[in-house]
């Protein structure tokens, strides 16, 4: 008996060598442009996403290329970021979430630029006085139910966060947990905004009491326990104010009103907002700023909603027919202040974490 | 008589094993101590790094400490218990020829590639919230995680055990049998000694993989549960606490490398034989119970591994009720025109692409270490040995958030910038994947008698030729199944932790979260079905890799 090392290896190889040889290929056929355009890089998180067009678009508009790399989630790709800030592995940053914008402010990694069409952006957005983050897109998280199930059940839907602890309403609800989720982390800062500091882990409490269910991100509260989307046993799921819209958009039929609907009334909704900013130590300011531009720009914006599921900061941009349907924002979305939160998110997280989880 | 000590003084000194050694060392201090180092560095340099702050939120923690207790609880429990479901299994996978023997193989070994997040749909799609036995029902979230650790590890484990026990079944228990020793007296004194250092080179592997994991915590535990590696995760990427993540890595390498340490030391003792290369103890089952044995490993071989993964593939075949490809169409289409829209074929090809580069750089560096690892063994003092084994298993147990931000900050110049070089992946994927490879062979190479080398070497062999003619035969079984291990480990990497990544090499792991990132049912049920892509993807891969093994070592 004899292994047949050798040629399993050289198979190997060649499979390896030749698999090698397409992408370099696919990348040459995909780049109309001439290759001595410089690179563009921005850095950013995994859900990120951007259309074909408004990539074409953006390397006519700034004559440079477009160059994406992913790090990880929101969390990650920042703290990624403001590890390699004396050696960036960009030019740009896209997806500072508002919680987190202090301390990547405090990390003084981003470079103060006014870029044009700010003036397209709502004041209420604009957190950063000096601009070296601008605000790009938000997104409201906020309560999400299952139209069938409450109707099915002869049931009031929720219209307040207070519903979610009437006896009634027992054993319904899912949510994240805040240390490991963002949209968590979100809903829990929309409780202290509504209840305060003093007045939140009472609420907490009494979710506890009402048998609320706490999974570790969205994925699983969503994909496995939200009855609208799973075998699940919760008609009530924290998610975001856009997720009815992608309910109905990615639908195998057409559907012409959406199986879930969102609480945003009472300010119950936490306004997340995304930013983006020039990295210091770029050698490419200039065309970098011409980036920045682009993002803000109605090409770039437009194309946000259907991408990403989120809202564009920009607008005056109109938004696809199943936003303009389906889609809401909270009128007075929950605020705190980002400085409070960076300040305070330790101890909270630590208190929710005691109270909740013990 | 001269020309024969010089032979013994080269062999001493200068022995191609003792060189091989240099490829795995070379390996690991490029990729895994430098960055390693890098971060650990750093982060203790950091404000709450030089205070020492970290020590009084790990042990004056109450909860960090139920942590650190449940990481070790729950890894030991799920190797405890993935061992009794694997052994018996393995006893007769090693001891009968019987239809389906591959299949079953094969069904066992894919759950391994399946991310968490699917595995837990799968679960939900067959169990749901019914109760399962004596009244458990699987929604307890740590039922859940002991299930699913058997679910991902029992193919290790059947895998190790019966490539290393088909090897000893026959001639010496035959012996003991003839000498009329009962079975049961052949089994505890005979194969049972003979059969230990692979049960603890299995369980090792099992024990350090549930020790360091976090998808199958964070999912399907729940936020009550967590462990040391769920918690770095927590602390770096959402606390910013670098310090304390550094220090609960540290804790996690140093227990692992006690407890390689420990293994090693132990194994030592483990008793050597001659191995079978022919195959001549497969037989068929004669015996009523004969039979029903084999029919209740297929079955519980079916019920563990099967019932799910077919629950997920018929979830990705219906829709209303109603059998439909809609989902599989739908891969092909691209929505919304998005540049990180994957093509089902481009996620094959480059999963595909990375898991065989991976797969390549472990095997050779998994068989360099294991050749160098006996060397050390043979001809120096247990010293060596019982220092680098355990060191080659670190990786395995290292949070990948810590690696992937130490690449960050020390791989970032050239020649070595590698931050957002396609090569990490297949580099990451081998790191490991090489510790599979190297507890998979080295029970079979440590059991190959010395003379048989001693014997070639002084019949002018040179050491490549002994290697070739005597080492690989003898260790191909094992060899396989650490390859399969590295390939799948490769294929079902989601890794985005670690990687710094120009998107346009999707792998399917990737496309799965992809889909399940937003809301919608097209998008899950186009994950589910990309989820049944990448199970066929895998079992092709297994049917590929034994196919280089000749037929006639069929038995493994």
């Amino acid at each position: 008996m004899k292994l047949r090392l050798v040629p399993f290896m050289l198979c190997l190889l060649v499979i390896a060598l030749f698999s090698c040889n397409s992408p370099e290929e696919k990348t040459a056929t995909m780049q109309p442009l001439p290759a001595e355009l410089p690179d563009i890089t921005i850095m950013t998180h995994d859900s990120f996403s951007i259309s074909k067009a408004v990539v074409e678009q953006f390397e006519k508009k700034v004559q440079a290329k477009l160059v994406i790399i992913k790090s990880g989630d929101a969390g990650e790709a920042l703290n990624k970021a403001i590890l390699s800030k004396n050696n960036p592995l960009a030019d740009i940053f896209y997806g500072v979430d508002s919680t987190f914008l202090s301390r990547a402010l405090k990390a003084d990694m981003f470079v103060s630029y006014l870029p044009q069409h700010l003036d397209t952006v709502d004041k209420s957005l604009q957190l950063d006085p000096e601009n070296r983050l601008v605000p790009v897109d938000f997104g409201d998280v906020c309560l999400n139910y299952d139209i069938g199930w409450f109707k099915e059940h002869n049931l009031q839907p929720p219209t307040l966060l207070e519903d979610l602890i009437k006896p009634e309403y027992m054993g319904l609800t899912v949510v994240q947990n805040p240390a490991t989720s963002s949209p968590g982390l979100a809903f829990l800062l929309a409780t202290i905004s509504r209840f305060g500091e003093d007045g939140y882990l009472d609420y907490w409490q009494k979710l506890k009491a009402n048998q609320v269910e706490i999974t570790s991100g969205w994925k699983d509260a969503y994909w496995g326990k939200f009855t609208a989307a799973s075998e699940g046993d919760r008609p009530v799921v924290v998610s975001y104010a856009s997720s009815p819209a992608a309910e109905v958009f990615y639908s195998e039929t057409k559907l012409s009103a959406a199986p879930t609907a969102v609480v945003l009334e009472n300010n119950s909704a936490f306004r997340q907002i995304e930013f983006a900013g020039i990295l210091k130590g770029t050698d490419r300011l200039e065309l970098a700023r011409k980036a920045m531009d682009f993002i803000l720009s109605a090409e770039f914006q437009e194309d946000i909603p259907l991408q990403m599921f989120v809202f564009p900061a920009n607008k005056t941009v109109t938004l696809p027919v199943v936003f303009q349907e389906h889609a809401r924002k909270a009128e007075r979305p929950a605020l705190l202040d980002p400085q409070l939160i960076d300040a305070k998110r330790e101890v909270w997280l630590r208190e929710w974490t005691e109270r909740m989880l013990q | 008589m001269d020309r024969k000590n010089a032979a013994v003084i080269k062999t001493r000194y200068l022995h191609p094993y003792l060189l091989a050694g240099l490829i795995p060392a070379i390996f690991f201090l490029l990729f895994y101590f430098y960055p390693l180092s890098g971060i650990l560095v750093k982060s203790f340099s950091l404000e709450g790094g030089k205070n020492l702050s970290f020590l009084d939120q790990v042990f004056g923690s109450p909860r960090m400490m139920k942590v650190i207790w449940f990481t070790f609880w729950q890894a030991g429990v799920s190797t405890l218990l993935t061992l009794i479901c694997a052994f018996p299994c393995a006893f007769v996978l090693s001891r009968y020829q019987f239809r389906g023997k591959r299949i079953i193989r094969i069904l066992a070994s894919i759950p391994f590639v399946l991310p968490a997040v699917v595995v837990a749909a799968a679960f939900q799609a067959c169990f749901g919230d019914k109760p399962f036995f004596f009244g458990i029902t699987l929604d307890q979230p740590l039922v859940l995680i002991l299930l699913a650790h058997v679910f991902y590890n029992f193919s290790v484990m059947l895998r190790i055990l019966t490539g290393f026990w088909s090897s000893l079944q026959g001639r010496i228990s035959e012996a003991a049998m003839v000498l009329g020793a009962s079975p049961l007296k052949v089994f505890l004194t005979v194969t049972l000694p003979l059969l230990k250092p692979a049960i603890f080179a299995a369980s090792a592997l099992v024990f350090v993989f549930c020790f360091s994991s976090f998808g199958i915590i964070l999912i399907l535990g729940g936020p009550s549960y967590s462990t040391i590696e769920a918690e770095i995760y927590r602390q770096a990427a959402h606390l910013f606490n670098l310090p304390l993540a550094s220090f609960l890595s540290l804790i996690q390498i140093t227990f692992t490398f006690l407890l390689m340490w420990a293994y090693t030391a132990f194994t030592k003792r483990a008793a050597r034989f001659s191995p079978d290369t022919e195959q001549i103890h497969l037989k068929p089952p004669v015996h009523l119970w004969e039979k029903m044995m084999i029919a209740g490993v297929v079955l519980f071989v079916f019920c563990l591994c099967a019932i799910p993964l077919i629950a997920l593939v018929a979830t990705s075949l219906t829709h209303a009720g109603k059998l439909t490809l809609v989902y599989y169409q739908a891969l092909f289409v691209n929505t919304t025109g998005s540049i990180f829209y994957i093509p089902p074929f481009h996620a094959i090809k480059y999963s595909l692409l990375f898991a065989v580069i991976s797969l390549l750089i472990a095997l050779v560096t998994g068989i360099c270490a294991a050749l160098f690892i006996r060397f050390c063994d043979r001809k120096f003092s247990n010293r060596w040995t019982t220092f680098f084994d355990p060191i080659f298993m670190l990786p395995l147990s290292t949070s990948a958030v810590t690696l992937g931000f130490g690449i960050i900050i020390t791989l970032d110049k050239p020649p070595l910038n590698l931050r957002t070089s396609i090569f990490l992946i297949p580099i990451a994927h081998a790191l490991v994947g090489f510790p599979f490879v190297v507890r998979a062979i080295l029970p079979a190479l440590r059991a190959i008698p010395e003379q048989f080398s001693e014997a070639a070497s002084m019949l002018g062999a040179s050491p490549l030729t002994v290697f070739k003619a005597i080492d690989l035969p003898l260790m191909s079984k094992a060899l396989v199944a650490g390859a399969i291990f590295a390939f799948t480990i490769s294929l079902g990497e989601f890794g985005a932790t670690i990687f710094t990544s120009r998107p346009e090499t999707p792998t399917i792991p990737v496309a799965i979260y992809r889909f399940l990132g937003q809301p919608g049912a097209m998008n899950y049920g186009q994950a589910m079905a990309i989820s049944t892509i990448l199970m066929i993807v895998t079992a092709v891969g297994f049917v590929a890799i034994e196919h280089f093994r000749k037929e006639s070592t069929e038995g493994f």
